[in-house]
């Protein structure tokens, strides 16, 4: 075991992919149970729809792919919230708009322009070798900005999930807290899509949440376990790409897959248990 | 001194209006029930004053100390969130926001306070449960220590008793009676419950999309507003 990570380990773009994807992976896992427990947890596969279209088109033009990708999906974000505040459209089909709008974009310039080569693919599916050197330090430190805002907003963005109604009568400005919590999502799913797939990133959003939530009756143990769950299954699911060659998205979805029915079955035997 | 005043109140949502010439007063102490049919603008008000909905026209002047956004809410039951994975401690913890300015973190004086209002309303042997897992009286009991938190003042209650049965509900407004006696705590309560809001409440607020009565709770026993509402009643 501890041969096999210090193998992995003597890889760069292992080292690479455990740092950020660790990071992304605890962001995301903090994020889900909000996002969850708002109705929010189409957000992430929109956004990152919205993500491909962005990362086709910069690679189109030839700009730096996180630079592009980043603001635009902040402002797919934005634009999304507020459909589910004001719009007409509902929040789901404003969801389904927009991200398949951006997949058609983003194939559109990908067809037009280099075709379907094997970056395309990876935006899709996702690459372990995904993380380039200069990537890192950004992606690294955003990630860890992320991290450092929830943490800060924690106590406030707890209300603003748990009682909305209440968290505005009390003077919580609850729209500043969604809107924050777009913007890390953005972030979060931008720097991840990378690694985990256009397809695949609201995975880690969505999963860890979900098992964490099977298991835990409070606000903190959920936050906690859903971390622990998310940055395990996600160095668990490298390490299978690794070894087996296998698509690193796909792992990692399959490894959560795999705790979440654990969970499930755990919590299943309690409520027996507690009957009989 | 009263704590909210409201001056020629205009209500609604966008364009419609659903409550006009609103005029009454909450003084510091006081024990005002708010009623009225289904529909008549009870819980407007009440998210008005709360600062949820703004006023169309008038205004509604908070002085005695009492600030916006310092108020001790009690939303009507929404009942959705009860999946919601979150403790009593947590949900109790959370009505000290409002005074916290800018800071991050729970101190101290915010824990203190936490416990002493989960002691009032006799749930911190519960500290620690799921608040999906209570019964609805005692959920309603959490909420209370919640807005308790958020206030020393003004508690603002839209039909605390929603949905409760009859022994949990006349639990409840003991409770309420309780605290307003003994805290000095004044109370705004929405009821639909009229025989007790007369006997409970020292004021009696009655809208019909406007203001049909306000005043004592004796005065409104012999009023042509009570005897309208009360042969609906039966």
């Amino acid at each position: 075991m501890i041969e096999l990570l210090e193998k992995m380990l003597t890889y760069p773009f292992m080292v690479r992919a455990f740092v950020v994807g660790g990071l992304v992976s605890l962001c995301a896992a903090l994020l889900g149970v909000s996002l969850v427990m708002k109705r929010y947890s189409m957000i992430g596969d929109g956004l990152s729809h919205v993500g491909f279209g962005a990362l086709a088109i910069a690679a189109a033009l030839g700009l730096a792919p996180l630079a592009v990708a980043i603001p635009v999906v902040i402002a797919a974000a934005f634009l999304l919230l507020r459909l589910n505040v004001h719009g007409r459209v509902g929040g789901d089909a404003a969801i389904a708009l927009i991200s398949t709008a951006a997949l058609a974009v983003g194939v559109m310039v990908v067809s037009l322009t280099t075709g379907m080569t094997t970056d395309v693919e990876n935006y899709m599916f996702g690459s372990i070798l995904a993380m380039e050197k200069g990537d890192v330090a950004l992606s690294a430190a955003l990630s860890a900005a992320v991290l450092a805002m929830y943490l800060l907003c924690y106590n406030r963005i707890f209300a603003v999930t748990y009682d909305e109604t209440f968290a505005r009568a009390t003077g919580v400005r609850a729209g500043f807290y969604d809107s924050m919590l777009a913007v890390m999502t953005a972030v979060t799913v931008v720097l991840g899509m990378r690694m985990m797939g256009a397809l695949l990133i609201s995975s880690l959003i969505v999963f860890p949440a979900l098992s964490a939530m099977r298991l835990c009756r409070r606000f903190k143990s959920v936050i906690l376990c859903s971390a622990l769950v998310s940055v395990l299954c996600f160095f668990a699911g490298m390490t299978v790409s690794y070894l087996f060659a296998a698509p690193a998205g796909a792992s990692v979805v399959l490894m959560n897959l795999l705790v979440y029915g654990a969970f499930w079955a755990i919590s299943a035997l309690k409520t027996r248990l507690k009957s009989e | 001194m009263s704590l909210i005043t409201c001056k020629d109140l205009v209500l609604g949502y966008e364009n419609t209006v659903v409550l006009r010439k609103v005029n009454f007063s909450v003084e510091s102490g006081d024990y005002l029930c708010v009623v009225g049919e289904n529909g008549s603008g009870k819980s407007t008000l009440i998210k008005s004053l709360v600062g949820l909905i703004k006023p169309i026209r008038g205004e509604i002047i908070f002085s005695d100390g009492l600030h916006a956004g310092e108020i001790g809410y009690l939303p009507q039951q929404s009942g959705g969130k009860q999946d919601f994975p979150a403790s009593v401690r947590e949900v109790v913890m959370s009505g000290c926001l409002n005074s916290m300015g800018l800071r991050p973190f729970f101190g101290r004086v915010e824990k203190q306070r936490a416990e002493q209002s989960m002691r009032l309303l006799g749930i911190w042997d519960n500290r620690d449960d799921a608040v999906g897992n209570l019964s609805g009286g005692q959920r309603q009991r959490v909420f209370l220590a919640r807005a308790l938190c958020a206030t020393s003042k003004l508690l603002v209650l839209d039909e605390p008793a929603a949905g409760l049965d009859p022994v949990v509900t006349s639990e409840l407004y003991e409770i309420v009676r309780r605290l307003n006696r003994e805290q000095g705590v004044a109370v705004v309560m929405i009821s639909h419950d009229l025989q007790s809001a007369i006997s409970n409440a020292g004021k009696i607020l009655h809208l019909k999309h406007e203001q049909l009565f306000f005043g004592s709770a004796q005065a409104y026993r012999n009023s042509a507003a009570y005897r309208s509402l009360a042969g609906v009643d039966r």
